[in-house]
C-alpha cells in the first residue's frame, strides 16, 4: 500500500507495466505515459464523454477511474479501435454526413457508437439519442451524427443479412 | 480547469475481513470505492481527500444475484447494467430494473454498482429510493458482525444512513413480489439521464382492484428518498377510481416538503409529484 504502485495492464492488444501515481485517472495515465492522446479530456467529471474507453469490454469514463484500479484489466482506447478498422466504417460516415466540427467529441462517439452498434438489432432514432446522451458535442448539434451512426446501422445489418442469405444459399 | 484527486494510497482487498481491517488500520482516514462513478469526482473536486482508497471492486464475497427463501439478495458490487438485464432482478425486483434505464448515461451504467448507490443514498438517485419503495433491507458488516437494516430504518438524513464509519454495505436483499403485486416507476427530468426534478416508484398488493396495501416513494423531493405514508393511508382498502386518486394526489401536500432552488420552486415540485403519482396509479389501475 503506497502512494505510488505498478500498473499492469494490457492496452490495444499491448502489455504495459508501469509506475505512477495513486491518484492518477486511467485518462491522465493514457495520455501522459502511453501518449495515446485520442482519449480527450473534456469534463473530468463524467458528463461531457469525450473519455470514453473500453475496459475489459465495457466503455467507460477514463477519467472516472483511477489507473489503479484498471491494473489488470484489457483496455481499448480509440487508437486501437482505429487500428483495427472496428470502426473504419463509422469513422467514414462521420466524414461524409460532416458529423464533426472540431472534432473534440469524435473519439468518445465513435466508442459510443461502437458498443450500441455491437449490440443486436438495428437502433432506432430514438435509441441512438439515448445512447448518446452521456456525450457532449458543442459544434455540430447532433444531428448529423444521429444520420451517421444510423446510416451504419443499417449498412451493417444490410451486410450481416447479405451473409446470411449467402449461407442459406451457398 | 484541473480537477485532480490529493494523493492517496491505494489498497486492493480480496475479502470483506481484509477491507475492513484496512479501514480501521487508517485510523478512519479512508473511503471504500467500488464503481467510484459517484466518488471519482467529489475526490478530484476534494470534497473527500481520504488518505487510503480502499478498492472493494475485487471482493467475490459482494457478487451474486440469488433467490433465498422469499428474498432476492443482490450482492452490492452488482453494476446497473447487470441490475438492467438481469432475469431475476427483472421478475423478483421489478422496480430496480425498471429504474436502471434511467440510471444516468450507458457508460456510467457500465462501472456504477447498486450497492454503491444506496451506501452514497443521493437523495435524487433512483435505485435507493427503489429500495425502499420494495421494503428491502440492507446487509451491513463490520468488525462487530453483520446486520441486515429494513430501509425504512436505513435512510437518515442527506447522504447520511444506517452504516456506520468503517463499515460496509454487503448487500440488498428484496422481498420478492408476489402474483398479487403490482408496480410502477417513473420520473421527470428535463432530458434523459439526467438526474430527475421527481420521480416515484410504487408496490401495491393488490386484492382484484382493492389495494391491500401500497408503498409509495418519491425521490429528488427532499434529502432522503421519502415514502408517502398520507397518501399510501388514502389508498389502503379503496377500490383505484378517479375520486381516490384525486384525494391521494391533494394528500401529499401533507407527506412532501421539498426544498425550493433556484429551477425548481417547492410548489412545482409538489405539482410535478401529484402529476406522477396520477400517471402510476393509473398505470397500476390498468394492470389490475
Amino acid at each position: 500500500m503506497s502512494e505510488q504502485i505498478t500498473i499492469n495492464l494490457t492496452v490495444n492488444g499491448e502489455d504495459v507495466s508501469q509506475s505512477a501515481p495513486a491518484r492518477e485517472t486511467l485518462a491522465d495515465f493514457l495520455r501522459t505515459r502511453l501518449q495515446l492522446t485520442g482519449t480527450h479530456m473534456g469534463c473530468e467529471m463524467g458528463v461531457c464523454g469525450a473519455c470514453l474507453v473500453l475496459v475489459d469490454g465495457r466503455v467507460v469514463h477514463s477519467c472516472l477511474m483511477f489507473a489503479a484500479q484498471a491494473s489488470g484489466s484489457v483496455v481499448e482506447t480509440i487508437e486501437g479501435l482505429s487500428e483495427r478498422a472496428a470502426v473504419a466504417d463509422i469513422q467514414e460516415a462521420f466524414h461524409q454526413r460532416n458529423a464533426l466540427q472540431c472534432g473534440f467529441c469524435t473519439p468518445g462517439m465513435l466508442m459510443t457508437a461502437q458498443a450500441l452498434l455491437s449490440q443486436p438489432g438495428v437502433p432506432s432514432r430514438d435509441e441512438i439519442r439515448d445512447a448518446l446522451s452521456g456525450n457532449y458535442c458543442r459544434c455540430t448539434g447532433y444531428e448529423a451524427i444521429v444520420d451517421a451512426i444510423e446510416s451504419v446501422a443499417r449498412a451493417r445489418a444490410a451486410t450481416a443479412n447479405g451473409r446470411q442469405v449467402e449461407e442459406v444459399a451457398g | 480547469m484541473l480537477l485532480k484527486a490529493r494523493a492517496f494510497s491505494y489498497a486492493r482487498p480480496n475479502t470483506i475481513a481484509e477491507a475492513l481491517d484496512l479501514f480501521a488500520a487508517a485510523d478512519g482516514d479512508a473511503t471504500y470505492i467500488a464503481g467510484g462513478q459517484s466518488l471519482v469526482p467529489t475526490l478530484a473536486l476534494r470534497l473527500q481527500a481520504p488518505q487510503t482508497l480502499i478498492d472493494i471492486a475485487h471482493i467475490s464475497e459482494l457478487r451474486g444475484i440469488a433467490l433465498d427463501g422469499g428474498w432476492l439478495r443482490i450482492g452490492a458490487l452488482t453494476r446497473h447494467c447487470e441490475t438492467l438485464a438481469d432475469p431475476l432482478i427483472a421478475q423478483h425486483a421489478p422496480l430496480f430494473h425498471d429504474a436502471a434505464p434511467y440510471v444516468a448515461h450507458p457508460a456510467i451504467r457500465n462501472k456504477g454498482t447498486l450497492g454503491g448507490s444506496i451506501a452514497l443514498a443521493d437523495p435524487a438517485s433512483e435505485f435507493p429510493a427503489m429500495a425502499l419503495a420494495m421494503g428491502a433491507e440492507l446487509e451491513i458488516v463490520g468488525r462487530d458482525g453483520a446486520r441486515r437494516v429494513p430501509a425504512d430504518d436505513y435512510f437518515i438524513d442527506l447522504f447520511q444512513t444506517a452504516i456506520e464509519p468503517g463499515e460496509l454495505l454487503t448487500a440488498i436483499h428484496v422481498p420478492i413480489v408476489r402474483p398479487t403485486h403490482r408496480w410502477a416507476f417513473d420520473e421527470l427530468a428535463r432530458r434523459r439521464g439526467d438526474y430527475a426534478i421527481v420521480g416515484c416508484g410504487i408496490l401495491a398488493d393488490m386484492q382484484s382492484t382493492r389495494i391491500e396495501d401500497i408503498r409509495i416513494v418519491f425521490f429528488g423531493v427532499g434529502n432522503t428518498p421519502v415514502r408517502a405514508t398520507t397518501a399510501e393511508q388514502c389508498l389502503i382498502g379503496k377500490q383505484l377510481d378517479q375520486a381516490v386518486v384525486h384525494v391521494t394526489q391533494a394528500a401529499l401536500a401533507d407527506d412532501l416538503a421539498p426544498p425550493d432552488d433556484e429551477h425548481t420552486p417547492a410548489a412545482m415540485r409538489v405539482h410535478l409529484a401529484r402529476v406522477l403519482l396520477g400517471r402510476l396509479l393509473g398505470r397500476i389501475a390498468g394492470a389490475a
